[in-house]
Parts: structure tokens; C-alpha cells; sequence
């Protein structure tokens, strides 16, 4: 029999199993609830034991924690319904136009969460579709909290409706018009039908050379050059590559001098270094006023040569006489291949290029294709200053012209009319109207455009207009009378150009082809020189005026990016200054002299022009002036342009009239140190190899082993390349995709419009002119400028001179110098200093050749910046989208400047070193787009910022693993190098040797 | 007993009893401040605060303050760096390595010069981390193991060599310091009227008593422990070094930096330790202790080191030459002819140029003579690292990005407070602490004390 034993869970059990039965049953218990333990009576009344006033302290400091804890509310509202065309992170690209009365391009705009971020060009489009350094900075000019609001009467916040009633009772028949040059057809119908007089004028006048085509050909425009039929090109103070004409010549350029047989051969004569002198192959330093003689002669030798008449003039100064004779000769022998190309406002210079370019039948000079984007009268202009002085005009209504700004002549009489000004923001016109008409950005607004015979383009707007404002069209057609909305305006419009696209597909594209109308003739008749009268040079000093890269007329004036982004000639940013040649300056005993941290410091001059001075000017001793010609920059010296712009630099436009490029100067140094923001102390590249550069005739014939010889190192295994001899293990660059870059040297023009496209994709922060000045620019890809000097290796062996004085007169920069640029970025090399010195692995090689900069495991010890040969990275030495010395300036600590940066690029907090990363966020993206479709990638389907804003295709990306790719064909060009071989870094950038068409 | 030629020079001066090393020794600690302690004390301390007020400014607002670009990352914090470790080498060098080599004039000297190299290295110490843009996350350049995944150091990274090795290098001096300071300590305690004076060394004593067993023991562990530092020595200068000497710039990529580097840190630290002692020896009135001999010896160490450094200077520049590579022979004639010319030329005239004086016995026996020397060898030594770090940097590869450094107020303050901190310390271990290893100078009175001597030389060995 089986025993049946019991088991006790425990004592208790066993002494009382009723209670311990009870216990089990009541596992959880809940003898107290909460209500009677709260509601009980008698707890008031009884005494608060010491548990419990502990257990009600307890919890009253816990919630209070808790409370006080809460989150900060940041205000965001999610979409109820989400529109089809718009995913969160996914950008989405709109096709539009930019121009500003100086600048014009066909853009797409990328836009994203319904902001646009970054304009890229419309590689589709016909004319113009590069974007500059202006038109890339233009975006930011969309967030500028310093734009007008609302309307305004009388300095007051007014409604719209308020505001036109005000603008249409100062408006009579005597009102008058005034815009810079129109090239929208929707705009134009609009102000025939406002029925007012329409005076146009530019900040930067063509006007007399415009006059010239006008009665020509009855259209009012500028000719039109094709490049790749030019074989040889003499500019005569013509900055094709600069602000010359409306017409982007970048890639054109590049593509004709492409090195081989048949380069462009490119001489300029001019007075200051421009972009175009910079990359020309012979450079003749004419003063402004000797322009009109040099052209003259330069007629006369073909004239000569063709059998025409030639024309009397002053002769050519004597040092430059021969060199201006040989670019004569040049043309003769280029033939139809020839082209002349004239920069000054001045119908004699005009048509003297127009005839020799006649006489040689240049096949590139185009005088049937006209583009508008600066078609300005001055003789409508003086007249109308006439009309204001004699008082027959009551109202001026400025159309986003900032007449008061760059003509000091309206600005003397501007008390005798009432100013109606429709502007974005108030501005020196704005701020002296009676009504003020907000005008929208054109990221905001509906707008078309003829910038050039045979384009129609169209822009859209791409956000909601931030601030009360409206489109230029839908002003002026609201003034005239009309309701219309701007969309409805630029329909019509579109309808009526006979433009062969249908709306939508217009809208996608952003152009479409139009036929030309011709008003009187379609080929151009001979231009006749009777009666034309040579002007002579002025003796003793002139004065000019120029535009710089970044400021252009000045439209994006208080955008920070225009003025961060330093002149691609001088390397200074934040600043316009006088630009002198070296002799002048000796003469007149001023200096720039570096202080001992390397800030450049310089004197200031009283500069005096028709009576009118300037003071303080400061002076910047520009290698390659002509002696006798002092220029500056316009577009600077503003008084009521938003915080970023005020004050900066001097407005040139003070001492000259509106329709004058040049006039006789007196300047007196004064007292006056000013300090200067310059990126780059040195200027030339003592005698290193670090821009390879080469004549035609070595490039053709030469042995690529001599002029692009690959430094070696002797081993025991004979002399072997940087790449095959190191330390360390190499990198497996067959695997993946292996990213590389190259950069032509030939084609880079120094233009300056990756480095701000690089800043805005990249979020790259602003850091000011104090900052600058210290060398704290951050730049992630900056434009190295360098001058030839007198000095050099062979001279020095030649003349048996000493290392010592050798390197001291290398430093000094020739006065009539070769120039250079070189983009530099992170070169991302596969062995790279950075890298092993990082004490925490902040920075690391990827497999597909890049180096990787992990900002959250930056603690900042500086030290790869330091170990890298090319000083391309760069620390956040402080809390910049913060700090409140850079409130002025950056953007990111503005509410809507913040809205311009990149979400796909993290802002990087202070105390860690940032550098380019070739655009990650894009690799990864296309990556990624291609891992969702399930192919291989494919050349070209995306490229880095600097890449893509590039209009001279200097800079080539891809994977050099796709044998396919362009930059693998690059790589075995043989101009290839890499920059500081030497040095084992084996980068992943390279270089292509720059060739020059010289002997 | 050992017996010593009287062609030796006596190491101790005057008729010294063992008791009266003692209380000449214990008197600093148990006296009154004198005025002119708490005048020094006070300048070092306003120093030293106007030192902090700039770091905690520097870390408030971003290393911009300092006057570093684009180019010159490194300045006055690294140099402050290497200048300080420098410092700290005289110290362990003196107490180990003489030691080893039975040099028993350092037994005057070891005990303040390892105290000013623990000073010094924690002076040494505070550049590294405050230099670092991001200090509050300055504790991952230690391999601990983390959450971050496998996210390690860089064992690669020069800078992660000197944290083992300055981290290393203040744990085994202040090890060896503290070990020999134990019989000192009780010294002070046995004779504490003060209770709580007598508390607290009592504690510091580690219940000391004198038996020949914690005699045996303390000979065999400061054996063993001379014999773990006299490599550090070498190594701790050798890895700083080794932040130049492995990148690729010209001018720091050199291979001759280690020894040359070791050199110049025990040329500074020797010139450190003369210009300690000689305040010490007149405002205690160690005169007896820290004699004319032991001042001599360390002249002759900074003679010798400071040749040394001289050579490493011309070979520098022959290699330069020799080498055939553009750009180091760029450097090398920038920093002597370039806009640095002048921290170039003070360091040569410092460093190589006076110390070739010390030839002459008449002038390294001269107390003002050294005292003046060895400041301005110091002079020399900070110019030496700025030469190296600035003129490297600022004119490398790419003339585009060639700059000038120039410091702000706050790289002054911040340097000037880590002088005031090293005095504020070094004051307050003058107070209270036995500033002469008392117990190792016992040992040594009956061989070469004067009196003994001047005995022995009477009445011949007994």
C-alpha cells in the first residue's frame, strides 16, 4: 500500500492551515482601495503618520519633476492629407528661371518638405542653363528676413488693396517707369498696358553698346558669340567669363579650349585682372580709356589687311604697341575663326569690333541672335534725370531698380518726385517712397522670359510667398487696372509667343524654342564707321568701375554667401577696394602688410572723380593692374540693404554717372588703416609643382613621361611611384565602387560657383569678416589662386642666386603674371595622414575611397587638420548657428535663414573638424535609389554639388571601378596627376595638367 | 661604513649631527610662513585663478578664442604641452636613473625635483584635454569598453601613445615619490605637537616605524621602482616626439626627434630644478644641503644636454640639405630666415649658444650666473617647441594656405595659469612637506659630510 505523504509548502501551513489557505486565496490583496484610503474622514483629522507624509513628499517631488521635464513643443503640423507630389525626404526639382537684371539662368530649383534648399542648372536648357556663383547664392536671398513684409504707405504697414490705391492716386501721365532691363513678355505687356512712359536702365549699363544693334537691326539687344567656331579670340576689356554679357560663356570656353590641335587661342587686353585675363594666353595691360585706341588699331591692321578704310585715331602707348599689333595679326591669320570681343560702354568701341569682326567674317560673332538680359538706355535715363531737374515729372515708379543706390545722379534730385518703388525690401530707393510694393523672390513668383532670340523660358514659383509679396507682373498689371493672378498672366503670355510646348510641358521643361521676331532685319547690315571719333586716353590716373564673381551688380547684397565666397582674383572676401598696380601704389606710398596673425591689413585713399570723393577707400595692390588705372568693385557700400550687407565696403557707383565705365581720378592716401579679409597669404607657388602646367606645342609634341613626370622614390626594386611603394596595407579598392574625382585645371576658370554650391549643399556655416580675416574661413572646397613670379628655379641657377633670396623673390608675384586656380577639396586619399593620427577614429577610410569624417566622434583635437598636406579641413572654432558674433551673418541662426540648410547634411556642432565629404548624402542616395530598382549604377546618375554647379565641366565625378565611367577615362589621360604625389597619399582626387595655346 | 676620497667634494656643509639635518629639514613645516612664502603664494594663486577664468572661458565658448586657423590647429596649447612634459623629466631622471648609478648627490635634490615633475606633468596634462574641442568627451581617448558598438581608439593615433604614457609616467613618479617620502613623513609626525598635524602625517606615513624590515623593504621597492621609471625617462619625451615625428609635415617628420627630444626635456628639467632649488636653498636656508656641488653637477648635466640639443639642431638642418626634398629644405630655411625668424634665433642663442658657457668653472659655479641661466634656458626651450610647431605648420605644402599665428589674451592666460598653478602646488609642498629626502641624507653624512670628512682627513680611518 502506498503511503500518502503530504507535503507542507512551509511552516504555517502546517501549525494553521485555514489561514494559510486563506492567504493563498487572497494572493493580491486589496484590502485598502484608494478611494476609501483618500475619502477615510478621519485622515484629516488623524495624525499624518511619518510613512505616510514621506510617500505623499514622495510623490508630490516626483510629479513635479516629471512636470518640469516636459519636452520642449516644437510646432509642427503634419499634412492631413499628404499631397501626391511631395514624400518627406524625397526633393522634389522644379524647372525656372533666375534673373535679376544682371544674371540669367535656367535653373531647376530642388525643393524639399516644400522649401527650396539649392538651385542647380537646367543642363536641358538652350541658353544659360550653368548656374553661377550669384545664381547659386541666390536661393539663400529667398530667406532674408530683411525683405519687406507687406506693403507700405508712407513708411506704415498698409493692405495691398490700401497700398494700390495709394500707388494709382500718385500715379498721373507724367509718371514715368523705371526698371532695369525687361526681358519677361508677360511683364512687358503689363507695363504697355500701365501706359506709362518705361524708362529701363542697369545698375551695369551696356546701353551704348546696345544702341549700336538697336539701329542696326531694330532689335534692342546684345550680340551672341559661339565659341566653338572661334580660333582665336581678342578681348579688349571684355570679361566673357565675367559680367561682359547675359550669356554664360563657361562651358563654351572650356570646350574650345579643350587641349589639342585647334584651341582657342585667347588674348585679352584690359586694365584690372579679371576672371577672363586670368585664364587668357597673353594678357595686354591697357588702361580702360586706351580701349577705344587699342581697338582702333587692332581695326586698322585688319582694315588694312582687308582693304577697307581705316579711321583715324590717337595712337597706341607705346609698351604695348608691338603685343597689340601681334593679337591684330592673330585675328588676320584666324580669319573667319577670329573674334573680337569689346567689354566697354561705348558705341565707337562697339562698332569698331562689330567692323573688324565684319571685315574678318567671324563666324562666332553673331549679330543675328541677340540676348536681352541688358538692354538699359542711359539716353532714356539722362533724359529723364532732365525731365525730374525740370520738374515735368511728378512720380517715379521704380520696378526692383535701386536707382537711388547706383546712380548718385537720380539720388540729388530724387526729392523733386514721389517714388512708388516695388522692391523686395527697403532699400535705399524703397526707404525714400511714399508707397512700397513688396515684391516677391523668384523661387516665389510666376515669370517668363526672352533672354535671347528663339527662347521662351517660363519660372514657377516653388514655395508660397513667405512674406506679403507678389510677382513683378501681377504688380504692374494691378496697377494698370488689371485683376488678372500671376499664373493667369504668364498663361496668356505663353499663349502669345508662339512657343511650341503645350502648358505643362512647358512648366517641366522650363523653355521652349520660339521664333525670332524680326522687326527690321534678320542679317545684319555693315556697320558704318563715318564719322566715328576715337577718344584718347586720359593722362595720370583713371578711375573704373567693375563687378566681382560673388557681388555682381549687387542683387544678392545682403546675402551672405556673396560675400563669404572670396574673389576668385584678389582671395578677399567682405570687402570692395581700390585695385591698384604696385607702381602706382609705391607712388602714392601705400602698402598691404600682413599682421602677425596673418590678417591682411592695408592704407586707405581719398579718391576724388568729377568732383565727387570717396573716403577711406582701401587699397589692394593687385598684381597684373595696368599702372595709371585704379578700379572698384560696385555693388558695395550699402546703406538700407538688411544687416549682412550694410555697411560693407564703399559705393563706387558715387563717383561715376550712370552711363560712364571710366573716368580721370585723383587720389590722396590718407591716415587710415583698414583691415582686409583675405583667404591666401602667399600667392605663388615657389617654384612647386603644385599646378602642372604646360605650353600647346609640349603638349603636342612633348613626351607626357617629361612634362607630367610621376615623382619616384629609389628602392632596391628600382625607382617606384608613391602608389607602389608605402607602409601600410592598402585599402580594397576592387570590391565596390570607387569614388574619384578630376578636376581640369585647363577648364576651371576660377569662377568661384562650386565653392557656394558646395556651401549650401553642404550646410558649410558663414563665419564673417572678422573670422575670415583670422583664417577661419570654412570652406570646404576653396579655389587656390596662384601668380607666376619673376623668380624661379632656372632663373636662380642661371643667376647663381642663393636659396635664401631665391625663396624671398619667389614669394614676390610677377607684375604681369600667368594666373592659375586650383579647386581644392579633401583630395580623400587612400593613405591618409588624417586618418592614423585620429586618437579616436573620428575619421575613417571607406571602402569605396573616400574619408569619412564622423562628426560625432570628433573630440577635436585638431590634429588631422594639421597632418593634412592639403589644409582642407577645417574646425568649428565656434558654435556658429548660435554664437552671438556670427548673429549678423549666418543664416542658420536667423528663423528663416535656418530653412535654406540641407536636411540631408547634419550642422555641425562646435569643436569638431568638418571637411568635404564628395557630397555622401548624394552617393548614398543614388546608391540607394539604385538598390530599390535592383540595377547597377550608372554614370552620371548623380554627382557631387561642386560637380554639378561646374559650367566649364572642370570637375568630373564617378566611380572609377565602372570602366565605363567618364572618370575612369579621365584617370588615364596624360594630363592626369595627383596634387602632391609625393607625399603617399595616393588621393582619390586628380588633377589635369592646365595647357596654355602659347609658345 | 662606505668611504669616500676626499677628492670628492663634501655633499653635506657644516658640522651636522644627524639631529640637526633633522629639524633643518623639519623646520619648513613646523615654522610660521615666512612673508615672503605668502607673497609668492598669492601671486601664483591670482595666477592660477586668472588661468582658470580663461579655460572655463575657453570652454564656454569654443577653442576660438584662442588665436589657432585653418592652418596653425596647434600653438601655444601643444607647445605648453611639450614645454611642460619637458619640464617634468628632471626629476625621475635625478631620482631614478642616479639612483641606479649610485649618484648620491641627488639624494639633496630628488625630492623637489620629482615633486616639480609631478607638478609639471599635471601642468603637462590639462593642455591635451583643453585643447580638445569637445573636453567633455575627452574620456574617449581612453579604451574603455563602451555601448557605441565596436567603437574602439585608434591605437595608430601618436596622441593615444601620450595618453599611456603621460598617464603612465605620473603614476610611477608620483608612486616613487610618495615611496620615499614615507620615512619623512614619520619624521614629521614623531615629532607633531599639533594633533592634527600628527593625525594627518601619521596617515601620509602608512604606520611607518622604522624597523630594519621596512628599511629592507623600502630599499627593495625604491629599487624596483627606479628601475620601472629610468625607462619611462626615455620613453615619455620619445612618444611625445612621436606626434611629429610620424606625421608627414616638414619639419616634424623627422627621425631624430626622439633622442632629441629626451635631451632638450632633461636640458629644461635640470634647468627647471636650478631655478626651484636655488629659491629653496636661500629661502629655507639649505645652503648646507644644496650646495655649490650639487649646482655644478646640474650645470654640467644642462652643458652636456643642451650640446646634445645644439647637434640635433645642425643635423636638422644638414639633413635637410642632404635630404634633396624641397619642401623640409623650404622649412628649415623659413624657420631661420622666415617671419619666425626670431623665435628661431632666441632659441638657438638660448639653447645652444649659453649653455656653451658653462665650459667655464668660474661661471657654473657662479650662483646668479646659473640662476639667470637657467631661465633663459627655459626661455629657449619653450621657443624650441614653438619653432617646431608654429614655423612647421604655418608654411607646409600648399603655399594657398600658408598663415601666421599670433596669440590672444586667452593663450597667455591660460599658459600663465598653469605657471601660477605649478607655483601654487610646489609653495604648498614647500610647506609641508620635507622639501630634502632627510632619511637618504643620513645615510650619507658619515661619508661625505664635511665634518666627517675634515675628521677623517685629521685622524685617519679608525
Amino acid at each position: 500500500m502506498t503511503e500518502n505523504n503530504k507535503y507542507w509548502r512551509g511552516i504555517e501551513d502546517q501549525s494553521n492551515p485555514e489561514l494559510a489557505e486563506k492567504l493563498a486565496q487572497n494572493e493580491f490583496s486589496n484590502e485598502i482601495s484608494q478611494a476609501d484610503f483618500l475619502g477615510k474622514d478621519e485622515l484629516a483629522e488623524g495624525e499624518t503618520s511619518r510613512r505616510d507624509f514621506l510617500k505623499f513628499m514622495g510623490f508630490s517631488t516626483a510629479a513635479a519633476t516629471l512636470a518640469a521635464c516636459e519636452a520642449p513643443i516644437v510646432e509642427s503640423i503634419p499634412y492631413v492629407v499628404k499631397p501626391d507630389s511631395l514624400t518627406p525626404g524625397v526633393p522634389n526639382y522644379y524647372a525656372s528661371v533666375s534673373y535679376d537684371g544682371f544674371d540669367f539662368a535656367s535653373v531647376l530649383v530642388k525643393t524639399r518638405e516644400g522649401r527650396p534648399i539649392k538651385i542647380e542648372p537646367n543642363n536641358d536648357a538652350p541658353f544659360n542653363g550653368a548656374t553661377n556663383a550669384r545664381v547659386q547664392a541666390s536661393v539663400l536671398s529667398l530667406y532674408d528676413g530683411a525683405r519687406m513684409q507687406s506693403p507700405m504707405v508712407d513708411g506704415v504697414a498698409a493692405s495691398w488693396g490700401d497700398a494700390m490705391g495709394a500707388a494709382r492716386a500718385l500715379m498721373t501721365e507724367n509718371s514715368v517707369l523705371v526698371s532695369g532691363s525687361v526681358i519677361s513678355p508677360a511683364l512687358k505687356t503689363a507695363i504697355s498696358k500701365l501706359g506709362l512712359r518705361h524708362v529701363s536702365v542697369d545698375a551695369v549699363s551696356q546701353s551704348a553698346r546696345a544702341d549700336v544693334y538697336e539701329s542696326l537691326t531694330g532689335r534692342r539687344g546684345l550680340p551672341t558669340v559661339s565659341l566653338d567656331k572661334a580660333s582665336t579670340v581678342v578681348a579688349v576689356g571684355a570679361d566673357f567669363l565675367g559680367d561682359w554679357g547675359g550669356e554664360n560663356l563657361m562651358g563654351a570656353y572650356a570646350a574650345a579650349r579643350k587641349p589639342g590641335e585647334g584651341m582657342l587661342r585667347h588674348i585679352q587686353v584690359e586694365a584690372g585682372l579679371s576672371l577672363s585675363g586670368s585664364n587668357a594666353d597673353a594678357r595686354i595691360k591697357a588702361k580702360v580709356s586706351e580701349y577705344e585706341t587699342v581697338l582702333a588699331h587692332i581695326y586698322n591692321k585688319v582694315a588694312a589687311a582687308t582693304g577697307a578704310d581705316k579711321v583715324a585715331a590717337p595712337s597706341v602707348r607705346e609698351e604695348i604697341a608691338s603685343s597689340v599689333d601681334n593679337a591684330a595679326m592673330e585675328l588676320i591669320q584666324a580669319g573667319s575663326g577670329a573674334l573680337l570681343l569689346n567689354g566697354l560702354n561705348s558705341a565707337t568701341a562697339e562698332k569698331l569690333t562689330a567692323k573688324t569682326n565684319e571685315l574678318l567674317a567671324s563666324a562666332s560673332f553673331n549679330t543675328t541672335t541677340l540676348e536681352y538680359t541688358s538692354t538699359g538706355s542711359d539716353s532714356d535715363f539722362n533724359t529723364l534725370l532732365a525731365d525730374i531737374k525740370a520738374g515735368t515729372v511728378d512720380t517715379i515708379i521704380t520696378l526692383d531698380s535701386n536707382v537711388l543706390y547706383f546712380s548718385a545722379e537720380i539720388a540729388t534730385v530724387a526729392d523733386k518726385v514721389n517714388i512708388i518703388s516695388i522692391a523686395d525690401r527697403a532699400d535705399e530707393t524703397t526707404s525714400k517712397a511714399k508707397v512700397a510694393l513688396p515684391l516677391s523672390h523668384y523661387l516665389e513668383a510666376w515669370t517668363d522670359a526672352v533672354p535671347v532670340d528663339g527662347v521662351y523660358a517660363v519660372g514657377q514659383p516653388t514655395i508660397s510667398p513667405l512674406f506679403d509679396s507678389k510677382s513683378a507682373v501681377e504688380i504692374v498689371n494691378g496697377l494698370a487696372g488689371g485683376s488678372e493672378s500671376a499664373i493667369d498672366l504668364i498663361k496668356a503670355s505663353a499663349s502669345t509667343t508662339g512657343n511650341a510646348k503645350a502648358w505643362n510641358a512647358l512648366l517641366h521643361d522650363g523653355f521652349a524654342s520660339m521664333p525670332v521676331v524680326v522687326i527690321k532685319h534678320n542679317v545684319a547690315p555693315s556697320i558704318d564707321l563715318n564719322g566715328i571719333k576715337v577718344g584718347a586716353a586720359i593722362e595720370g590716373i583713371e578711375f573704373y568701375t567693375y563687378t566681382k564673381a560673388g557681388m555682381g551688380a549687387g542683387s544678392n547684397a545682403n546675402n551672405p554667401w556673396v560675400y563669404e565666397l572670396p574673389d576668385p582674383i584678389s582671395r578677399l572676401s567682405w570687402d570692395n577696394y581700390l585695385v591698384m598696380s604696385a607702381a602706382d601704389a609705391v607712388a602714392l606710398g601705400v602698402e598691404n602688410y600682413a599682421q602677425s596673425n596673418g590678417a591682411m591689413n592695408g592704407n586707405t585713399v581719398n579718391i576724388t572723380v568729377n568732383g565727387e570723393t570717396l573716403e577711406n577707400v582701401p587699397v589692394w595692390i593687385q598684381p597684373g593692374q595696368t599702372q595709371g588705372s585704379v578700379g572698384l568693385a560696385v555693388g558695395f557700400g550699402r546703406e538700407s540693404v538688411g544687416k549682412v550687407g550694410n555697411g560693407v565696403g564703399v559705393n563706387a557707383n558715387t563717383l561715376l554717372a550712370t552711363s560712364a565705365t571710366y573716368a580721370s581720378a585723383e587720389i590722396v592716401a590718407t591716415e587710415v588703416e583698414h583691415g582686409f579679409a583675405s583667404v591666401q597669404l602667399a600667392h605663388t607657388m615657389m617654384g612647386r609643382k603644385i599646378v602642372n602646367e604646360i605650353n600647346l606645342p609640349m603638349f603636342l609634341h612633348g613626351n607626357p613621361a617629361k612634362w607630367n613626370e610621376t615623382p619616384t622614390f629609389e628602392t632596391h626594386k628600382g625607382p617606384l611611384s608613391a602608389f607602389e611603394t608605402n607602409l601600410w596595407d592598402d585599402h580594397d579598392h576592387e570590391t565596390s565602387h570607387m569614388w574619384n574625382m578630376s578636376i581640369d585645371l585647363n577648364s576651371c576658370t576660377g569662377c568661384g560657383a562650386c565653392v557656394v554650391a558646395c556651401s549650401l549643399e553642404n550646410n558649410v556655416p558663414v563665419v564673417g569678416k572678422v573670422e575670415v580675416r583670422r583664417h577661419r574661413d570654412m570652406h570646404w572646397l576653396r579655389i587656390d589662386r596662384y601668380y607666376s613670379s619673376d623668380m624661379s628655379e632656372a632663373v636662380a641657377e642661371e643667376e647663381g642666386i642663393g636659396a635664401i633670396e631665391k625663396y624671398a623673390k619667389m614669394e614676390v608675384p610677377s607684375e604681369s603674371p600667368s594666373v592659375v586656380f586650383q579647386p581644392v577639396m579633401c583630395q580623400h586619399c587612400n593613405h591618409a595622414p588624417c586618418e592614423t593620427v585620429c586618437p579616436v577614429g573620428a575619421t575613417v577610410h571607406s571602402r569605396e575611397g573616400l574619408n569619412h569624417m564622423a562628426y560625432n566622434r570628433c573630440i577635436g583635437t585638431r590634429y588631422c587638420a594639421n597632418n593634412c598636406p592639403y589644409k582642407v579641413r577645417r574646425f568649428n572654432w565656434f558654435n556658429y548657428q548660435a554664437n552671438e558674433k556670427f548673429t549678423d551673418v549666418n543664416p542658420a541662426q536667423d528663423d528663416y535663414g535656418r530653412m535654406v540648410l540641407n536636411p540631408d547634411v547634419t550642422v555641425r556642432a562646435r569643436g569638431v573638424i568638418e571637411k568635404c565629404s564628395l557630397c555622401i548624402q548624394r552617393i548614398q542616395l543614388g546608391k540607394l535609389e539604385a538598390k530599390k530598382d535592383g540595377r547597377m549604377l550608372t554614370d552620371g546618375e548623380f554627382t557631387t554639388a561642386c560637380a554639378q554647379a561646374c559650367g566649364s565641366d572642370a570637375i568630373v565625378f564617378g566611380d572609377v571601378n565602372n570602366p565605363s565611367s567618364e572618370v575612369s577615362h579621365l584617370k588615364q589621360e596624360a594630363r592626369a596627376y595627383h596634387l602632391l604625389e609625393e607625399v603617399g597619399t595616393q588621393p582619390s582626387i586628380f588633377y589635369q595638367t592646365k595647357v596654355r595655346n602659347r609658345a | 661604513m662606505h668611504y669616500e676620497s676626499p677628492v670628492r667634494n663634501p655633499l653635506i656643509l657644516g658640522d651636522k649631527s644627524y639631529s640637526d639635518i633633522t629639524n633643518d629639514i623639519a623646520k619648513p613645516v613646523e615654522s610660521k610662513a615666512p612673508r615672503a612664502w605668502w607673497i609668492a603664494f598669492s601671486i601664483a594663486f591670482v595666477m592660477f585663478l586668472w588661468g582658470v577664468g580663461n579655460i572655463l572661458y575657453t570652454i564656454g565658448t569654443g577653442i576660438g578664442v584662442w588665436g589657432l586657423n585653418k592652418t596653425v590647429d596647434w600653438a601655444w596649447d601643444i607647445t605648453n604641452f611639450v614645454w611642460w612634459v619637458g619640464i617634468g623629466h628632471a626629476g625621475t631622471l635625478i631620482s631614478a636613473v642616479l639612483l641606479l648609478f649610485r649618484q648620491k648627490w641627488r639624494m639633496a635634490i630628488n625630492r623637489s625635483a620629482e615633486a616639480m615633475t609631478i607638478f609639471s606633468v599635471i601642468q603637462a596634462g590639462l593642455f591635451p584635454l583643453i585643447h580638445m574641442g569637445r573636453i567633455w568627451m575627452a574620456y574617449w581617448v581612453m579604451p574603455i569598453p563602451n555601448q557605441f558598438g565596436s567603437l574602439w581608439v585608434n591605437f595608430n593615433s601618436p596622441l593615444l601613445w601620450d595618453v599611456f604614457a603621460i598617464s603612465t609616467y605620473l603614476t610611477v613618479s608620483t608612486v616613487f615619490w610618495y615611496v620615499g617620502l614615507i620615512p619623512d613623513f614619520a619624521m614629521i609626525r614623531d615629532r607633531a605637537i599639533n594633533p592634527v598635524q600628527k593625525h594627518i602625517y601619521k596617515l601620509l606615513s602608512f604606520g611607518w616605524g622604522g624597523k630594519a624590515k621596512h628599511w629592507q623593504r623600502f630599499e627593495e621597492v625604491s629599487l624596483v621602482l627606479a628601475g620601472l621609471a629610468t625607462p619611462l625617462v626615455l620613453s615619455v619625451h620619445t612618444i611625445v616626439s612621436f606626434d611629429f615625428a610620424t606625421s608627414v609635415i616638414p619639419g616634424w617628420h623627422t627621425t631624430i626627434f626622439p633622442p632629441y627630444f629626451v635631451a632638450g626635456a632633461i636640458f629644461s628639467g635640470f634647468a627647471m630644478v636650478q631655478t626651484l632649488l636655488l629659491i629653496v636653498r636661500k629661502i629655507f636656508k639649505m645652503e648646507d644641503y644644496i650646495n655649490i656641488e650639487h649646482i655644478e653637477m646640474m650645470n654640467i648635466v644642462i652643458m652636456v644636454t643642451g650640446s646634445i640639443v645644439g647637434v640635433a639642431y645642425i643635423t636638422e638642418l644638414f639633413v635637410a640639405w642632404y635630404s634633396g626634398v624641397e619642401y623640409e629644405q623650404y622649412a628649415f630655411l623659413n624657420r631661420a630666415t622666415g617671419p619666425y625668424w626670431w623665435a628661431y634665433w632666441s632659441m638657438m642663442t638660448c639653447n645652444v649658444f649659453s649653455p656653451q658657457l658653462m665650459w667655464s668653472k668660474k661661471l657654473r659655479t657662479n650662483l646668479v650666473f646659473t640662476f639667470v641661466i637657467s631661465i633663459v634656458v627655459n626661455i629657449g626651450m619653450w621657443f624650441e617647441r614653438f619653432v617646431i610647431i608654429v614655423t612647421s605648420i604655418h608654411r607646409d605644402y600648399l603655399p594657398s594656405s600658408w598663415s601666421m599665428f599670433s596669440p590672444t589674451f586667452v593663450d597667455i592666460g591660460i599658459y600663465i595659469g598653469t605657471i601660477g598653478f605649478f607655483f601654487v602646488l610646489f609653495l604648498l609642498y614647500a610647506r609641508t612637506f620635507p622639501v630634502i629626502a632627510q632619511a637618504e641624507l643620513k645615510t650619507i653624512l658619515k661619508s661625505s659630510g664635511e665634518n666627517f670628512k675634515k675628521h677623517h682627513d685629521e685622524h685617519g680611518a679608525h
